[in-house]
């Protein structure tokens, strides 16, 4: 089952390379020179918000939508022209739909198994996404959760070599979610290329190799959660006090600077060593003010990512590619 | 061929369990037969017993229902919730696809025809058996008119446009295509203007194969025609998925 050495993967293990790829619908340029390397057994995640061309890059790679520019490799082949072949190789997990309603589980399971010539035993995926005992249920009549899931074992049954995962943990409960993190960590385990797709953050950092960061359509970074959040001068100390709190004379006695950045709450722009929070709680006691909260704040992928993708946002921030900007998106593909 | 196995055993599992497609399929062709064929009601063309007439007539209203109605819905909403994209990712394949679907639905029409026939012969009908070699050469020139149509649709209009023209059309051929009245009995212009669609030529040819009284040469033409023009015409508009 294991990739490493197979001849369709590269001498480091590169199940699928993107160089430059450029994905446009008429007008809209959606995918604008991403470039990125998945791994075989490792978890890759393109990370980005809501139209950002996650979704784009990957039904290119799963051979749905031709490119308009760039070099990309699945398996050593063209995900476009060589569809019919890596159609063997491949697992795909939509981000929504693909499954007939009246459908149940086990008999998806089973007709997807027909197509593959060493598939997975339907009764025994059941078990593994934790849906055993809704073998027999309607497709329609299942939580959000459980097609999720339902719909990730169909995307691993043909015992695949990559697999490309659209929005895993989209509405998801808690439980799902579980469920869905252990048969990602499996599948790399056996040496499968995983290559998802999220806007959670909390998701990409937890299950994560390698993350790249997309937004507006090209890559603002790429790399381990431990690189992408190493120490760098945004590192700081986030402390509580009174309002009034002599800042300027804080800054002065540190060295650095020191901002109020909301009522009754300071940042001090410096590395959160122990040294550097013993030297503001002892500024503090000498003036015997009191301490309301203290977080020596390394950041978080959050953080990364809320700094890279930080672009001129109107009221409604924090999703450029909302319904809005979607609907325009799809009216120029029809 | 495991595939295609597998692919048509969920095409006739799925079917079997649509309610509307047991309707449309086996249980508007059997209270057609039934009901007119008791209550006689309706002219019949220049047979003695309405049930000569009927019985041809609903195996060829059963023909359309089938590749037209059900087909065509059933795909419909097969793309509209991806179900078609989904299957492009695997190793199915469209020739598979395609073949899953045209024996799914005669496997339908062999059903729908053994029931039918069979109630009709308790209604008393007795068919001259030299007609069955160019009725079933009807029939599958009309899978192929029809099923196109219903691709054509499916392939085209989102889910619920495909459900709508669907259901219109199947009305509209059903009572100008001679499936309960006779053709003869329209008037004129309507007349003509059926016999340029393919339900007044498909029933043209099962009714006049096994009704006696021979085929005319226009039903074949025209039914023909359809059978090639509407299947090309799905395979070159037909999309895969409703974006």
């Amino acid at each position: 089952m294991t990739t490493t050495g197979s001849p369709t993967t590269g001498s480091g293990g590169e199940a699928v390379v993107v160089e430059d790829l450029v994905i446009r619908y008429g007008e809209l340029t959606a995918v604008d020179g991403v470039s990125f390397t998945a791994r075989a057994g490792q978890v890759t995640t393109v990370l980005g918000p809501n139209g950002a061309g996650k979704t784009s890059t990957v039904e290119h790679l799963e051979g749905y939508r031709p490119a308009a520019g760039g070099r990309t490799r699945v398996l050593g082949l063209d995900p476009i022209t060589d569809h019919r072949r890596l159609s063997h190789r491949v697992g795909v997990m939509l981000q929504d739909g693909g499954i007939p309603t009246a459908i149940r589980p086990a008999e998806l399971l089973t007709q997807y198994a027909g197509f593959f010539e060493r598939p997975l035993d339907p009764a025994e995926l059941l078990e593994r996404v934790g849906l055993s005992h809704r073998a027999g249920t309607a497709f329609r009549r299942l939580s959000g959760g459980e097609q999720r899931r339902l719909s990730l074992a169909l995307a691993i049954i043909g015992r695949p070599d990559v697999v490309f995962l659209d929005e895993p943990t989209a509405g998801i409960d808690l439980e799902g979610r579980d469920a869905v993190r252990e048969v990602v960590a499996s599948l790399s385990e056996d040496g499968v290329a995983v290559v998802m797709t999220t806007h959670d953050l909390d998701e990409a950092e937890r299950c994560s190799d390698h993350v790249v960061i997309i937004d507006r359509g090209t890559v603002v970074a790429a790399g381990s959660p431990a690189e992408l959040v190493r120490p760098s001068d945004s590192d700081h100390i986030l402390f509580g006090a009174p309002d009034e709190l002599p800042v300027d004379d804080l800054a002065a006695h540190l060295g650095v600077p020191v901002r109020r950045v909301s009522r009754g709450e300071f940042r001090v722009e410096t590395d959160p060593s122990p040294a550097n929070v013993a030297a503001v709680t002892a500024w503090l006691a000498e003036r015997d003010l009191p301490l309301q909260d203290l977080r020596a704040g390394r950041q978080r992928l959050d953080d990364v990512f809320r700094r890279l993708t930080a672009h001129d946002r109107g009221p409604d921030a924090g999703d450029p590619g909302g319904p809005a900007a979607r609907r325009r998106g799809r009216g120029r593909r029809r | 061929m495991r595939a295609f196995r597998s692919q048509l055993r969920t095409e006739l599992v799925l079917g079997a369990r649509q309610g509307e497609q047991l309707l449309v399929n086996l249980g508007i062709p059997l209270l057609i037969l039934v009901f007119f064929s008791t209550v006689d009601v309706l002219p019949h063309g220049d047979v003695d017993e309405p049930i000569d007439y009927l019985a041809p007539a609903v195996l060829a209203l059963a023909v359309m229902s089938s590749s037209l109605v059900s087909l065509g819905i059933g795909t419909g909403f097969e793309r509209h919730y991806g179900v078609l994209k989904r299957l492009g990712a695997s190793p199915l394949g469209r020739g598979r696809w395609v073949a899953a679907k045209i024996t799914s639905v005669l496997v339908t029409e062999v059903i729908q025809w053994a029931v039918l026939i069979a109630v009709a012969v308790l209604l008393g009908w007795s068919p001259p058996a030299a007609g069955w070699a160019p009725a079933v050469l009807g029939a599958l020139l009309g899978t192929a008119a029809f099923g196109g149509l219903g691709l054509l649709l499916a392939g085209t209009l989102p889910g619920v446009g495909t459900l709508a023209v669907a259901n219109g059309l199947y009305l509209v051929l059903l009572l100008t295509g001679g499936m309960v009245v006779p053709l003869s009995e329209l008037p004129s212009g309507l007349a003509t203007a059926a016999r340029a669609l393919p339900a007044a030529p498909l029933t043209e040819v099962i009714t006049g194969s096994l009704g006696g009284g021979g085929v005319d040469t226009w039903a074949w033409v025209s039914l023909t025609a359809w059978a090639v023009v509407a299947p090309v015409a799905a395979a070159l508009l037909f999309r895969w998925s409703a974006e």
